[in-house]
């Protein structure tokens, strides 16, 4: 089970819950599961989130693999200058 | 108002253009003449885009009129390479990667050549003061300088040699 | 991929070669978006608001119209209506709506320079004539700038449905407040429980412009079909595409968006303005459109990035470990939602390896043109705070700044504050080389202080597409689109002759437009070298496969047979008694082997390394006028591998020098009527030539990025972060008074000084 931790944006969905072991082997699935516990959060997440997977950036990534020991933290999409 | 006829010397070249009176030598040079490595980054000599020597002293072109070109000679970037080969101080801007968007390069080979024209052997504070009235957002100005001192120490040795 | 960082010594990359579009540049012949002109071409301009708030009553447009040479005029009514919807476009996504308000203004301005119509006449002479014409009505709304003023529950409200998120309970009052973010670990009261030393304080930045010398231009061409054409001035040609069709409701294949150079941009120019409006001018005219913004319009209505409010408290122990940190910061939105404060949240404290901490950002909206992202969007601001703080800290403790950096700094395997765990970092290392330094080791005179920063940057990958086309002569031509702001054409070239094994003369890369190549997402996010980079490689080593696979067939080997090396294909079995094949050759005979040699790459590169910057900076003050001298400057930085030396230097030295202006001259300066007062470079201070030393850039490459195939991570945005809280930690030790608000400008300086005598 991948450890998720999600930010406070997020937590509006979650009612406050940050972390949680989530079985997925992809991001979309991670998405998807997220999105079938909290309604409206994969879309969300979708929109306007990257994931850290084991400390590596992903943006726009829905086939990104993700191992069954990961951490993975979902962070506001990072734009630059 | 009706235009008026202006003639001059461009890069060595006799020219001649119709200017309303209230257009500026950017404006003519740009939009008359089609020589448009001569920039406008703020219309109000403030930044150094647009310099040009007239009659051997750097302007800002911005704040020349264009019928005050009338019989003087104007040099503009694309008259500093000489027969295809490069200025030094365009080589060496290259070799030092003096420039990065290149927006501020015309304006700044310009101020440069009219600086080693009057003093071929400056110190990087003369350097840096002369060239105060161009600016450059992207390279901090440290390749510059020393692209220009380089030039500089290469025309020197060349004049002895 | 680390198989090719154990490859032999690199003969290409790392080297520093003349730039492939140098000669262009120096010799005036390089077309920037303003050196365009299409046949029949009109001028554009733009009549923009005067007023900081109001509501537009009426705009009557009869005169301008009947103004002979006039061929278009629009108001905000010849635009469509636009969802709220997010789109992506430039990085993160954007809300269109907003966009699409604020390239022309329909019921109410909201800043100054808001545009709020727009001709295209014949010449610049009767444009401006016609704008004069245009008769706007306003109802003058009371306006508000400053961001606490903003967020007080009795201030001017710019948009009656925003109400604020992120908080415990949703607001039933509309407020320019977006929303709050937060980020918290750990046990804060713990925390600052178990600190010997606390320091406390609060910090002030002002809006300050990204300041390119290149006004936004483009030129428009409405095709009687519907297909269209632009030429701009922009980081990315496919963002100009999507964001131009989001905002006219178009199909984005009926807009072909060409690339022309750039002078600049720096995340200004991740948007549109002037492009949609140029549009429908000449969709309305028949004839292509010109607009050319004038600097005090690029002042007014572009940009800027956030002035911000940055409050810090931070409790270590005696011995030098920071044992709690806690930030809030409240950052100018401008007239649009969408300050950087949660990227700057996410940078704050990601130098640091503390346990309990808690980060506050505030997002509000106030009446000035809408922030643009300004390189490394937010995090400057964020360290001006908490490194001024951590400076304090050093000197409260009696510890030396670099060491209390060290002692608490992030290493590999360390949780970074917005999360995810450091892998393949440098930090440490480039702290360790300032203090190596000699510039750490010069001794100081009288009213000379010494600073020092670090700062923190994501970097991004993203989406690139990259083509690699060989030659019938052996030539190689690469095409990427992303453009080139500060070099990265030399650094595709150089990969992909290290990667072809030729010499980077036979490499010529062009940028290409939307219709000639596959997406690529724009310039910025210190991208380019490290995804863009990727696509060229992987392309190259398709073309490398397909070159070895010919030259296979031809000896008629097995495949695993052929080597290719400095740019031949080698046959490995010794019975077979032939010469290596150059590229050339195989080129020559492309036709008959198999047809054109070609190979395109399109990827979305993911893992982008962070980079960390590490900044020195002494000062001189004049006590008499409060003038301050940079004396030196070093700028230490985590590159991975320089791909170029000289440009990676060139964008270090590049970062300090605008942080250097924002920290001591350069700010927005609003009159009581909300309006812009020093909208041009005489009285909004950039840094000139006689304003610095050399800049020493240190290039650390010790951690290079695995996942890049020569180790590359972004560089470009990195050296503004450091530099803001650098010059004030060095005057405010010249000086011996806590400098906390910028600019540090002349009377600051001297009025900070006298308060301290008294």
């Amino acid at each position: 089970m991948a450890h998720v931790v999600v930010n406070s944006e997020c937590a509006a969905f979650t009612g406050g819950v940050t972390e949680f072991n989530i079985a997925a082997d992809t991001v979309r699935r991670l998405v998807a599961e997220l999105d079938a516990r909290f309604p409206g959060l994969g879309e969300f997440v979708d929109r306007r989130m990257a994931v850290a997977i084991d400390g590596e950036i992903h943006q726009d990534a829905w086939l990104s693999p993700i191992g069954p020991d990961s951490e993975v933290f979902l962070i506001p999409r990072i734009g630059g200058g | 108002m009706s235009k008026r006829h202006v003639t001059t010397v461009v890069n060595g070249d006799q020219t001649e253009f119709l200017a309303d009176p209230g257009m500026t030598l950017l404006d003519a040079l740009r939009d008359e003449l089609n020589l448009t490595g001569t920039k406008e980054g703020c219309g109000s000599g403030d930044c150094g885009a647009c310099t040009v020597i007239l009659d051997g002293r750097i302007v800002c072109s911005c704040l020349v009129l264009a019928p005050e070109a009338e019989g003087k000679r104007v040099e503009t970037i694309e008259g500093l390479a000489h027969d295809g080969r490069l200025h030094a101080l365009q080589q060496k801007f290259l070799e030092h990667a003096a420039l990065q968007c290149g927006f501020c390069t015309p304006g700044f080979l310009m101020a440069s050549k009219a600086l080693l024209d009057a003093n071929p052997d400056p110190t990087e504070t003369e350097a840096r003061y002369w060239l105060a009235g161009n600016l450059c957002r992207c390279t901090g100005y440290d390749k510059i300088i020393r692209a220009v001192l380089d030039a500089a120490a290469e025309l020197r040795q060349a004049r002895v040699a | 991929m680390s198989e090719v960082l154990d490859k032999p010594a690199l003969k290409v990359v790392g080297t520093r070669p003349i730039r492939p579009d140098g000669a262009d540049k120096v010799t005036g012949r390089a077309a920037y978006a303003a050196d365009f002109a299409m046949p029949g071409q009109l001028v554009g301009k733009i009549l923009r608001s005067p007023h900081a708030h109001a509501r537009i009553v009426s705009i009557d447009t009869r005169k301008a119209r009947a103004l002979p040479g006039v061929k278009a005029v629009v108001i905000g009514k010849d635009f469509p209506d636009i969802a709220s919807t997010f789109h992506e476009g430039g990085e993160a996504a954007s809300n269109m709506r907003d966009l699409a308000m604020n390239v022309i203004a329909r019921d109410k301005v909201l800043y100054e320079g808001h545009a709020v119509a727009a001709v295209a006449a014949t010449s610049s002479a009767r444009a401006d004539e016609a704008l004069a014409l245009i008769e706007v009505t306003y109802e003058i709304l009371p306006h508000v700038i400053d961001v606490e003023a903003a967020m007080r529950p009795d201030a001017p409200v710019l948009h009656d449905h925003m109400f604020t998120e992120g908080l415990e309970a949703k607001p039933t009052k509309a407020s320019n407040i977006v929303k709050r973010n937060r980020i918290a670990r750990g046990d804060l009261a713990e925390g600052f429980a178990a600190a010997d030393v606390i320091v406390e304080r609060r910090y002030t930045t002002k809006a300050v412009h990204q300041g390119y010398i290149e006004p936004h231009a483009c030129v428009a061409a409405w095709g009687a079909d519907g297909q269209c054409q632009i030429w701009c001035s922009s980081q990315g040609a496919f963002m100009v595409q999507t964001y131009t069709a989001q905002v006219l409701a178009m199909e984005n294949s009926n807009i072909r968006v060409t690339p022309a150079e750039i002078g600049g941009g720096f995340g200004g120019k991740t948007t549109v303005y002037i492009e949609p409006v140029a549009l429908v001018l000449s969709r309305q005219s028949g004839s292509p459109v010109k607009i050319v913004m004038t600097r005090d319009e690029v002042f007014r209505a572009t940009g800027p990035t956030s002035g911000g409010v940055v409050e810090v408290k931070l409790g270590a122990t005696r011995d030098g470990t920071i044992t709690a940190a806690e930030v809030e910061m409240k950052f100018q939105a401008g007239a649009f939602p969408g300050s950087p404060v949660g990227a700057a949240s996410m940078t704050a404290l990601a130098c640091y390896d503390i346990p309990n901490l808690q980060i506050t950002g505030w997002d509000v909206v106030s009446n000035m043109s809408k922030i643009a992202a300004y390189r490394a969007p937010g995090a400057p601001i964020a360290a001006f705070g908490v490194e001024s703080a951590v400076d304090e800290l050093a000197k409260q403790l009696d510890i030396d700044p670099i060491d209390l950096r060290l002692k608490n700094g992030v290493r590999n395997g360390v949780k970074a504050a917005y999360g995810p765990t450091f892998a393949n970092i440098g930090y440490l290392d480039t702290l360790a080389a300032v203090k190596d330094s000699a510039h750490y080791k010069t001794k100081l005179g009288p009213n000379q202080g010494r600073g020092v920063a670090a700062g923190f940057w994501f970097n991004i990958g993203g989406l690139s597409t990259a083509a690699i086309h060989v030659q019938e002569d052996g030539s190689v031509v690469v095409a990427t689109g992303n453009p080139d702001i500060g070099g990265s054409r030399a650094s595709m070239a150089m990969m992909a002759a290290e990667t072809l094994g030729v010499p980077v003369e036979k490499v010529r890369p062009i940028v290409a437009d939307t219709a000639s190549i596959g997406f690529s997402m724009l310039t910025g996010g210190s991208r380019v070298t490290f995804a863009t980079g990727m696509a060229v490689v992987t392309a190259a080593q398709t073309v490398v496969d397909n070159l070895k696979a010919r030259a296979a067939k031809l000896w008629e080997v097995p495949v695993d047979q052929v080597a290719w090396q400095d740019g031949q294909a080698v046959c490995l079995d010794a019975s077979k008694d032939v010469k290596p094949m150059p590229l050339a050759t195989l080129a020559a005979q492309a036709g008959r082997t198999g047809g054109p040699i070609s190979a395109e790459s399109a990827i979305n590169a993911q893992g982008a390394g962070p980079g960390f910057g590490v900044h020195l900076c002494d000062v001189e003050v004049d006590p008499e006028t409060g003038h301050v001298t940079v004396l030196r400057y070093t700028a230490a930085q985590d590159v991975g591998k320089a791909i170029h030396p000289s440009y990676v230097e060139g964008q270090v030295q590049g970062g300090v020098a605008q942080g250097v202006g924002w920290a001591l001259n350069e700010e927005y300066v609003f009159g009581p009527d909300g309006k812009m007062e020093n909208s041009g470079f005489l009285d909004y201070r950039v840094p000139v030539a006689s304003d610095l030393p050399m800049i020493d850039a240190i290039l650390v490459e010790t951690a290079p990025n695995p996942r890049h195939p020569y180790g590359a991570k972004g560089v470009g945005e990195v050296p503004i972060v450091p530099p803001l809280a650098a010059v004030a930690n060095a005057v405010s030790q010249a000086i011996g008074v806590r400098m906390t608000h910028l600019p540090l400008s002349p009377p600051a300086i001297v009025a900070a000084i006298e308060a301290g005598r008294g």
